[in-house]
Parts: structure tokens; sequence; C-alpha cells
């Protein structure tokens, strides 16, 4: 295990280097001047060479890069341009907001894909069935930012039963979470229900019945418990996915996660703080795959990675 | 080989859309941009079916126009995709080694980045505005064409006919094109279809995020976006150009399913 860790890292390093330095020469490719992007036309040039100063800009690209990697190492994402403060503790203070969200999403589709996929499966053909493969597809094809409005229009402007947005208790949670989570909702009742098909045929299937095992047994214990490896790994993919959703999820619902920083960071054409969140998310995809991976090595241990 | 259920609606739906892109100056009964500010916000009437927006402009005929821009930077995208795809694909496939090696880090790279994030930092960087989106889909979204067709050619070079193809002489280029690439193209047909799908949805989400297109191109996401201020007194602002992205959508995944059932049976 110690030596596929390592592995794994090693394999890590260069995809995390050229990540930071793709984001690097990203935001140094602002067309015409950074400085007067980030403070207007009108900014006095005094104040576009105290900015210039600041962020380094006044430096060759090269020294530039250098000192980025220097403070990235040290875990200083720079200052953000319009509120003055840390980017990383700005970030650090968003984190929980957008965990909170990510979580309850993928819970909400894990609650919503396990009967589904298996009472479809289950009962291949009927209306169950039908209803789950509809499901899936529709899912599948319905917009985050489509499903967010509709689900406020219905939920909170219509029955009033839900908050419209901001963050608090779980009634503010569950309309933001239902959004962002649909998607891999839809995936996964897919993924589970095809899997329990496929497993069903397989030849343990047939021992376990013969030995006399109870259906409910064979199901629980056989069928799905192999199902579960291909669904650890679309959750570990998908997490990514709800990552990038909770830009939009966030923006619909005013949930003041990484998501909606970086739309404000956008907007305000902050590009210290667009940088450390873009950093963040595609950190914290990586040591999600990363995670998934050995998730994935533990419950299958026939799994190898010896390339 | 019938056709699957599936695959027939999806290529029916796809094929009204379609229509309705091409002939949405016959279709439509105003222009996208016709103002009536005496009459906006308004639900339906026998005028205006689908009622009308915060200028009065028509809703339906904005989400017919709306199918040329979606459909339009939907297969842009993805034929800049894949020609960036296909040719990257191809030289880490066929040379293997080094070449192969140093691509797909570079793969590796761009996937690090989840989905839409790295569109939203291009056309952050960029600016707003239909070209830059169509830029930066089509810049990010060729590693999963990439990473299909190098497996493809990994295995189909080490077939005899093309090491036919190469003793009598037929140069790498002339290989991959006349042997190699009549061979990927189905499974790439494939994964186009959900290739454009998936385009239309990020389309829609930069432009619903306001980094899309600009006002006042009836772009569907721009739609969404603009009904977002008139959720309470106007939901039909919210309520069509979503159920046009969905149907597209649904339309281009039946499709792929259908499509890709066909490879399968095919293949067997």
């Amino acid at each position: 295990m110690k030596r596929f860790l390592l592995h794994r890292i090693l394999l890590l390093l260069p995809t995390l280097f050229g990540a930071v330095t793709l984001v690097f020469i990203l935001i140094h490719a602002v067309p015409g001047d950074p400085v007067e992007a980030m403070l207007g036309e009108t900014a006095s040039s005094a104040d576009k060479a105290a900015l210039a100063r600041e962020l380094g800009l006044d430096q060759p690209v090269l020294t530039q890069y250098i000192r980025f990697l220097g403070d990235l190492a040290k875990g200083d994402l720079g200052r953000s341009l319009y509120n003055q403060g840390s980017v990383s503790a700005l970030i650090a203070t968003r984190i929980p907001a957008t965990l909170e969200l990510t979580l309850a999403a993928m819970a909400i589709a894990l609650l919503i894909a396990f009967p589904l996929g298996i009472l479809a499966a289950r009962r291949r053909g009927s209306g169950a069935d039908r209803f789950a493969l509809l499901f899936s597809l529709f899912g599948l094809a319905v917009p985050n930012f489509w499903l967010g409005p509709l689900l406020m229009i219905a939920f909170s402007i219509q029955l009033g039963w839900l908050p419209v947005s901001g963050r608090g208790g779980a009634a503010h949670l569950l309309l933001p979470a239902l959004t962002l989570g649909m998607a891999m909702a839809a995936i996964l009742t897919r993924m589970i229900r095809s899997g329990l098909i496929e497993t069903m045929h397989e030849d343990y299937i047939r021992t376990a019945r013969a030995k006399g095992l109870d259906e409910r047994r064979v199901w629980l214990k056989h069928a799905l418990r192999n199902s579960l490896i291909s669904v650890v790994t679309i959750v570990g993919l998908q997490f990514g996915a709800l990552l990038a959703g909770s830009i939009v999820t966030e923006s619909i619902f005013s949930w003041p996660g990484i998501g909606r920083l970086t739309l404000q960071a956008i907007q305000t054409r902050d590009y210290p703080l667009v940088q450390g969140c873009v950093l963040t998310i595609a950190f914290s995809y990586l040591a999600v795959n990363l995670a998934t991976d050995i998730i994935y090595r533990i419950i299958d241990p026939r799994i190898t990675y010896e390339d | 080989m019938k056709t699957s259920p599936a695959l027939a609606l999806g290529a029916l739906l796809l094929a009204a859309f379609v229509c309705a892109a091409a002939f949405a100056p016959a279709i439509a009964p105003y222009t996208a941009t016709q103002q009536s500010l005496d009459n906006d916000l308004a639900g339906s009437s026998r005028a205006h079916w689908l009622g009308t927006d915060k200028l009065g402009r028509d809703v339906l005929s904005r989400v017919v126009y709306g199918a040329r821009i979606s459909l339009a930077v939907g297969f842009t995208t993805v034929a800049l995709s894949i020609v960036i795809g296909f040719w990257i694909g191809a030289l880490a496939g066929y040379f293997r080694g080094g070449v192969d090696q140093a691509l797909m880090r570079l793969v590796d790279i761009l996937m690090a980045f989840p989905g839409i994030l790295l569109a939203i930092a291009f056309t952050a960087v960029l600016g707003p505005g239909l070209d830059h989106v169509v830029v930066a889909l089509g810049l990010i979204g060729w590693t999963g064409y990439a990473r299909l067709v190098r497996g493809e050619i990994l295995s189909l070079r080490e077939k005899e006919f093309v090491h036919a193809a190469a003793a009598l002489g037929g140069s790498p280029l002339r290989v991959v094109v006349r042997h190699l690439l009549p061979n990927v193209l189905p499974a790439l047909l494939v994964q186009a279809t959900f290739g454009v799908a998936a385009a239309i949805i990020a389309e829609g989400s930069l432009s619903f995020l306001g980094l899309g297109a600009e006002p006042p191109t009836p772009s569907w996401g721009a739609m969404l976006n603009e009904g977002r201020q008139f959720i309470l007194v106007a939901p039909h602002l919210t309520a069509y150009p979503g159920l046009a992205i969905t149907i597209t959508v649904l339309a281009l995944n039946l499709a792929g399913d259908g499509l890709r059932d066909r490879l399968e049976k095919r293949g067997k």
C-alpha cells in the first residue's frame, strides 16, 4: 500500500505543476494591460504603477513565475485587489459552505440513486424500471441553471415551503443541494441499475442462489457489494463536476461558497482571487481523485497499479 | 440493422431543432430583437404565444432564434475539439514513446480542471462573447477525443492492414488519414454527439453567469439569466428557454445512446 501511495503521489506531481503553470499563463494572458483591466481605464498612471509593483508585474515574466511558485509553496495566494485581504484567508472562509453544499448534493444523489437503481434492476421492465430510465435521461438533460430557478419558483415562491436563498439550516440547503446533485443522481441510477443487472448474470450469483441464500441476501451482500466499486469511481469523478457546478448553483441561491466567490472575483476583475479560486478547486479535484483511487484499492484488493 | 426507438426519437427531435435554427426567420413570428416596450413581461396571448420579456420582445421568437446560437456553438466547439483531439491523439498513438508521454501529460494537466471551470477561467480572462466561448470550450474540450483516438490507434496500428500500408511506402500522414481515420470515425461520432450536448449546456452555463453571449443575442442561457430578475412576476422567462435546452440535450443524448448501442452491436 505504501508503494502504491508513493507511486500515485509521484504521478500527481507533474499534473499539479502543470495545472499551476497553466493558471499562471492564463492569468498573464489577459489581453492588453492587466493592470488597466483591473483598475479601469480612468485610473491614474501612479496608481497603475503602484499596483504593477505590488503584483510584481513590473518584473520579467520568469521572475514573476518563480515568485508565484515560491509564494504558492508557502500557501500564499497573494492579496485580493478588491478588498485587500489575503486570498488564502478569503477562500478559507468560503470552504465550509462549498463543502457543505457538495457533500449534501452527493448525499442526495446517493439517496435517490441507490433505492431507484436497485428497484429498477430487481423489477426489470416494470413501471419502476421505466421511471428510473426516464429519471436518468431527464436528470442528465436538465441543466442546473434551469432546475435551480424552477425549484425556487415551485417550493420557495409558489408553495413558500423553503427559503429562496442564502445559507442557514437544512431548509436553506435542500434546494441548492438537490439542484447540484440531480445530474449525479441520474448518472448513478443508471450505473447502479446496469451494474446490478450485469452482476446478476455472474456465476458466483448462481452459486450463492444454489447454496440456498435468500434473494435479499444475494442482492445486498453479493450483487450490490460488487457494484459498489463502479459507484465509488463515478462518485469520485463526479465530485469535480459538483465543484464546478457549485459555481452556477451558488450563484442561483446566493450560497456563500467558493463558487460564488469565483464569480464575484471574475466580475470585479480581481485576478489574484480568480487565480486562487481556480487553483483551490483544481487542487480539491485532484485530491478527491487521489482519494478515490485509494478507496478503490481498499475495497477491491484485486486492483494493482504495477505499470 | 433496425434503428432503435431512442435513436429515432433523438434524431427526430434534433431534426426539429435544426429546422427551427435553419428556418428561424420563417418560423418565428417576430425578429429576435423587435421591441414593444408598452407590452413588457406579458404572459401568453394570441399575439405572443410564450409571452414577452422585459423589453417586450417575443419569447417564442427568441427561443426559436436561440436554437441557432446553441446549435452553432455546440457544433463549432465540437468540430474544433475533434480537429485538435484527433491530431494529438493520432500523434500520441502512432508514434508512441516520448511523444505519447508528453502529449498525455498535457491531457492530464487539462483534465486536472473539472469540466467548465477552465472555460470560466478562459472567458474571465478573454472577456464575454460567444466567439470567446467557442474558443474556450474548443481549446479545453479536445482531451476526451485525444484519449479516445490514441486508444483506438494504439490497437489499430498493430493490425495487418496498417503494417501493409506502411510497408507499401505510405507516409505516417497518409496511413493516419487514409487508413486509421475511417476506423476511428464511428467512435468519434458517438462521443461527438454527447460532446455537442455538453457544449450546449456549457454555453448555457457561461451565458447564464454573464460570461457568454452578450445582449441582445438570444442565447438560451442569457435569456435564463435575464429571466432571473423577473422570476416573481414573469416565470415564463425562466420556463421556456430552459425547456428548449433540456429537449435539445435530451435529443442529443438519446441519439448518442442509440449510436453507441448500434456501434457496440456492430462490434460484436
